[in-house]
Parts: structure tokens; C-alpha cells; sequence
């Protein structure tokens, strides 16, 4: 191992990978460091990748990728104890070339991408902890390990450690997280023939479904579910913001034992056989707890940068693509032989002027306004639930007078004016 | 079988564990006097932490490194690091 590297990559997720790939790609010397047995081991998400940002770093990658379907459609509930609203979209269109986006299981995917990384001429090392960065005179120089003698220098370390970025907590790019500003998420793989799936699920063998599940999935907290449909098995998850789980005195497995047996769900997943069961944190504090990203001799990336949608479920997208805009700012630093905070700060403003600050800016208050005002999850999805039910039972009722008794109901639970604020405090959050 | 408990769901997992705990309460007494709640006995989605009366029982081995303790502990008395590489937690599927 030469003593120097070009980059160290920390960490083989989609973003450090991304990373990784494209520097290796323009001759760089990379170093991808990874703490798990192989890549994929320790990352968990709900299983769904953007065809986009994906394309953008290996051309036709569903050609050879391990994905699971293509999602051809994508279905919301609002889901009440006996009952469900529900709309989506469905179309064709996705499940041809290029696709919208595809099912993944992860621990699958990573190895595949890491390995893409490794083609080009990374060097990937695995079951290694990265303990700190090695800094001199107010720059990052290289990286300490957990191996014996295990220090590496580089001219810039990138930091793609994941949503518990204990390295850039180190160099005071942010303070710790609080539990508002992460979501616990648990998920269980659960196998199920083919065949009952596209019957249930109402697909063909190469279409997939997803669905997104608010109201009683969380037990009106701030959350959502998902359900979502592999080759041959299902994901089924749910996950409320860490604070909204502490309040409430949940088991996140108690929560997901609910969510399997809830009657709108149970069906679905009838006859399947458990096969994994992973936790995991999820970033969401957004726009405002976006950290430092770019120092003297060091970028952050990925779920370390708290790069994710929540309201989209969109993060390994925004993983993928700050991992790229990274490494051309990497490589332009190395054209200048210059990498202080001045020339890496390149990689914030790439961020900025990306679809990633823009689309995080625009929800900025969206999970402080849901989380502040529960209302939303707890009161307004049975309300919903209820004024469909009493809508479409024919009972004599004439219609108008069922409209006018819906709005009453609804206005007697909150209060005119107070509906009028939630209408208006949510178009605000997601404006 | 779909899983109805906690003990099935780590049953379905690999582990590969250290012997030294990655995960470190710093002072049960914290967790004694001033935290009745003991929330990280119910949030854990491992039921890593158990309490036995007087101090705080560890389940490292079990545990999926998510982080909530560091963050949601209270009392910021939970020292939270990396299992050595290649230890700990080991999915295989998503």
C-alpha cells in the first residue's frame, strides 16, 4: 500500500462509492476505506434507487445491476384503524427504458457498485474503522485506522460515513444531531413466492409497486411507512423522527409487529416467511442541519451531509450525486495542486446551485412544522377516512346534504379558523 | 413465518461480535436517580439496553448500530463508537 493516496474515501455506501468511481475514473490514486465485511453490510434503506443520478456515473447500469423491479407504480395510503384512502400513479412509461426508479436490496447493490470502484482502479479495503482524522496546522492530512500502524495520508479524505458521522462531529462540522433531526426506521425483508406478489400487487414479473403509508402506520406520529415489492419478496418498514419515538414510548419493532398485523396490510403479507430484520437512522433534519461540508483537505457526503428528501424518500439519489460533484471538485483541486477550504468550498457551491440544497430548501419547514403540529397525522387522516366512508355509503342521504355534514364534522373537530391555519401552515411547509 | 417479536427478529440476523462492548453507559448511577424513564430500554430497536435494578445491562452483541442512543440518551451517557472493523452487525439482504 503506498503510503499516499490522491483521496481516501470513507466509507462504501452510494455516496462514497460515487465518489470513489469517478475519481478513480480520472486517474486518481483512491483509497475506499469500508468498517463492514464487504460493502453493503452495514447500509440499510427502504429499497428504492433513482434511475437518474445513477445513470449519470455507470450508463445502463440496469443492464447488469442487481435490481430488484422497476417501479411502475407508486400508491399513497392514508390509513386509519379500519380503513384507507388511497390514491397513486401508475404508468407504463416507467417500466421501460430508461425507468423512473427501481426496488434494490442493498447489501447486494453496494458489492456490485463497490466493485464498479474497484475496475477503475480504487483500492477498496474492508473491516475497517477509520478512528479520526489526521490533522496538521488546521488541515487534514490523512486518516488513523484500527489496523495496527494503520495511518494513510492523502491530499483530501472524503467523508462518506454515514448518518452517524463520528468523523466530522470530530472536526466540528456540526454539533451532535438531535432526536428531532434523525427518524428511526425499522424494516423487515419478508419472502414471498413471485407469483403472489404480482397477483396481490397486481403486477407482470419485471413491475414493481411501492407504497407509502401515513396515519395509523405511526400511530398518528410523525412517520410513514412503506411497503415495497422485490423479485420475490416484500420490504415492509416504518420509522417516526427519533424525538416523535422517544415521546410517544415506542418499540420501533412493537410499532412494525402493529404495522404487519394492521388489517389494510395483513393480507399482503399473508403466507410470507421473515428473512431480515434492520434498523437504521435516517437524516432528516434537511435544509437547517446541512453541516460545514467542505474544509481544509476535506469534503463530507451523503447521509454524513444529512443530503436527504423525506419528503420525496429520496437519499441515496442525493447520496450518488454529491458523491460526484465531490470528486470533480477534487479533481479540479489537484488540476490547481490546491485543496484549502477555499478550493473544496467549490464542492458546496456545486451543492447549492444542484436540485439537492434546492429541493432540501424548499421543505426546510416541513418537519418541524409536522412534528410541532400533529394534527396533521393524528387528526387529519381519520377525518379523511371518515368523510370518505360517510360520502360513498348509500344510505338515502342526498349528496348535498352529505357534503355539508363532512364539513361540518370536520370544522367541529378543529374549529373553522383552526382548519383554515393548518391548510394555510401546510401549504407553507411544502410551497 | 413472519416474525411477532423482538427475540424472532434478532434470531434472523448474523452477528459477528467483539468481545469488548462498543457501546458504554458512563455513569449507572445517571440512569438510577435521574432517568425513571430509562428510554433507551424502549427505543432500542435491538433491546440492546436492559435494566436490572442497579445498572444497565449491555447487549452489544445484538446490537445494529444505528446510533439512536448516542442521540436520544437523555443524559448524553451512552459512549457510542464503532465495533472494530469487520465486527458487529453483518445484513445480507437489504
Amino acid at each position: 500500500m503506498p503510503e499516499k493516496f490522491d483521496v481516501i474515501v470513507v466509507g462504501a455506501g452510494p455516496a462514497g462509492t460515487s465518489c470513489a468511481l469517478v475519481c478513480a475514473q480520472n486517474g486518481l490514486n483512491v483509497l475506499l476505506i469500508e468498517r463492514g465485511e464487504y460493502p453493503g453490510s452495514k447500509n440499510v434503506m427502504g429499497g428504492v434507487l433513482y434511475r437518474k443520478q445513477m445513470e449519470e456515473l455507470i450508463p445502463e447500469f440496469w443492464k447488469e445491476a442487481p435490481l430488484e423491479r422497476p417501479v411502475i407504480e407508486q400508491r399513497f395510503w392514508m390509513m386509519d384503524t379500519e380503513s384507507v384512502v388511497q390514491f397513486g400513479y401508475k404508468g407504463l412509461e416507467w417500466g421501460v427504458e430508461p425507468y423512473n426508479n427501481f426496488t434494490v436490496l442493498r447489501a447486494q447493490f453496494d458489492q456490485w457498485f463497490a466493485k464498479k470502484a474497484v475496475d477503475a482502479g480504487a483500492l477498496l479495503i474492508n473491516e475497517t474503522v477509520v478512528t479520526e482524522c489526521i490533522v496538521e496546522n488546521g488541515k487534514v492530512i490523512g486518516i488513523r485506522t484500527d489496523r495496527p500502524n494503520g495511518e494513510v495520508y492523502a491530499d483530501v479524505v472524503v467523508l462518506a460515513d454515514g448518518v452517524n458521522s463520528l468523523l466530522s462531529k470530530q472536526l466540528g462540522f456540526h454539533k451532535e444531531f438531535r432526536p428531532d433531526e434523525v427518524a428511526l426506521t425499522v424494516m423487515e425483508v419478508i419472502n414471498l413466492p413471485k407469483e403472489k406478489i404480482n397477483d396481490r400487487f397486481n403486477l407482470e414479473d419485471n413491475q414493481g409497486c411501492t407504497i407509502e403509508i401515513f396515519g395509523d402506520s405511526t400511530k398518528g406520529n410523525l412517520g410513514t411507512a412503506f411497503l415495497y415489492t422485490n423479485k420475490d419478496s416484500l420490504n415492509i418498514g416504518v420509522g417516526t423522527t427519533l424525538s416523535s419515538m422517544i415521546k410517544s414510548k415506542m418499540k420501533p419493532y412493537d410499532l412494525l409487529d402493529y404495522l404487519k398485523t394492521h388489517p389494510m396490510v395483513k393480507p399482503m403479507l399473508a403466507g410470507g416467511e421473515s428473512a431480515e430484520y434492520l434498523a437504521h437512522l435516517i437524516p432528516e433534519g434537511g435544509y437547517r442541519s446541512v453541516p460545514k461540508v467542505a474544509g481544509n483537505g476535506v469534503v463530507v457526503v451523503g447521509d454524513a451531509a444529512q443530503l436527504v428528501n423525506a419528503i420525496h424518500r429520496e437519499g441515496s439519489n442525493m447520496a450518488m450525486h454529491s458523491g460526484l460533484l465531490a470528486a470533480e471538485t477534487v479533481i479540479e483541486a489537484k488540476h490547481r495542486g490546491d485543496y484549502s477550504e477555499s478550493s473544496l468550498n467549490l464542492y458546496r457551491q456545486k451543492l447549492y446551485d444542484s436540485f439537492i440544497i434546492k429541493d432540501l430548501e424548499k421543505y426546510k419547514d416541513a418537519t418541524h412544522t409536522f412534528e410541532n403540529h400533529p394534527q396533521y397525522f393524528k387528526e387529519y387522516v381519520p377525518m379523511m377516512n371518515k368523510a370518505m366512508s360517510k360520502f360513498f355509503t348509500v344510505d338515502g342521504t342526498p349528496k348535498r346534504e352529505k357534503q355539508k355534514e363532512i364539513m361540518k364534522s370536520v370544522t367541529a373537530e378543529r374549529g373553522t379558523i383552526k382548519v383554515i391555519q393548518d391548510i394555510y401552515r401546510a401549504w407553507k411547509a411544502v410551497k | 413465518m413472519s416474525t411477532n417479536n423482538i427475540e424472532e427478529k434478532q434470531y434472523l440476523l448474523r452477528f459477528k461480535a467483539d468481545t469488548k462492548s462498543h457501546l458504554t453507559v458512563m455513569d449507572d448511577d445517571i440512569c438510577a436517580t435521574k432517568c425513571p424513564d430509562k428510554i433507551c430500554t424502549i427505543f432500542c430497536p435491538a433491546e440492546v439496553y436492559k435494566w436490572e435494578g442497579l445498572r444497565m445491562q449491555v447487549g452489544y452483541e445484538g446490537c445494529h448500530e444505528c446510533g439512536s442512543c448516542r442521540i436520544g440518551c437523555p443524559y448524553q451517557n451512552i459512549k457510542w463508537e464503532y465495533p472494530k472493523g469487520g465486527h458487529g452487525i453483518v445484513f445480507r439482504l437489504a
